[in-house]
């Protein structure tokens, strides 16, 4: 089968994956003995931000190929991981509020670096769409995209690694060198949830891609009949 | 709010999330239909005077 025709069959599985996630996350995983049943938001909140790093690591690494090997495409397909990268780092910032409200009594702190880190990660790339939207269409928009993405990705290590070496109260490290600080149970679960939202970023991200080219080929179109 | 109903929320933000860009990608279907359905006109419309 080829990889055009794997979208319908990509979708349901990452259905049915989630739906068994979701089982597994908030009905098989034993509750955590310090936090409680407020630790569940875990399996979906870890798996979500590191969805999103991934995200934008593509989009870099899609707009690297475009300025070292060239391509309209690639300023597409990097456009359209930048944008799955906003949505999943939303969702990161939300659920990650959430848990820290339900465990620690606040919403946010700005005391932490590596909610602040990820907060700036975040908001670089919300600038992204601001740089995109504000140059003319053509190679020049591209570049500059494309360039913009490229710095964007030095932050990813450092949001990622802030969580390690901060020792601040808020936020828990789970995966330390000694391995994932939990049981065999617990972890099996969030293998699946982080399989189920890394398929389901890369299922919206094939969908909004087959979107944004049938626009862009319909554009065409229209200005070769008018 | 209880931590259960924390967890409910979080969990029930994601799946809004998800909804939310269903319904966007739904509409925007539905445009690109409409616009294909207007260059199918068009074309036709040029091979009848054509």
């Amino acid at each position: 089968m080829s990889s055009r025709n794997n979208l319908p069959v990509l979708a349901f599985a990452t259905t049915a994956l989630l739906g068994i996630a979701v089982v597994l996350a908030l009905l098989v995983a034993p509750e955590d003995v310090d936090q409680g049943v407020s630790q569940r938001i875990f399996y979906f909140h870890v798996p979500i931000a590191l969805t999103a790093y991934l995200c934008f690591g593509l989009g870099a690494w899609k707009a690297l190929r475009l300025l070292s090997v060239g391509g309209e495409r690639r300023d597409l397909e990097s456009y359209t991981w930048i944008h799955q990268g906003t949505i999943f780092g939303a969702l990161t910032l939300i659920t990650g509020s959430i848990w820290a409200k339900a465990s620690w009594g606040v919403w946010w702190s700005w005391g932490s670096n590596q909610l602040v880190l990820f907060l700036v990660l975040f908001l670089f790339y919300c600038a992204y769409f601001m740089l995109r939207f504000s140059v003319d269409e053509g190679a020049r928009r591209e570049r500059i995209c494309a360039v913009y993405a490229l710095f964007g990705v030095a932050l990813i290590p450092v949001s990622f690694f802030a969580i390690r070496l901060a020792s601040d109260f808020i936020h828990p490290t789970v995966f330390t060198r000694e391995g994932p600080q939990m049981t065999g149970t617990m972890f099996g679960s969030f293998l699946v949830c982080w399989t189920g939202i890394t398929l389901l970023a890369y299922v919206m991200y094939r969908i909004e891609l087959v979107g944004k080219r049938t626009d862009a080929n319909l554009r065409e179109l229209r200005e070769a009949l008018s | 709010m209880s931590q259960g109903q924390y967890v409910a929320l979080a969990y029930g933000v994601v799946f809004v999330f998800v909804l939310l860009w269903v319904a966007i990608i739904a509409a925007k279907l539905a445009r690109l239909e409409r616009e294909t359905d207007e260059l199918a006109n068009l074309a036709r419309e040029r091979s009848v005077d054509g």
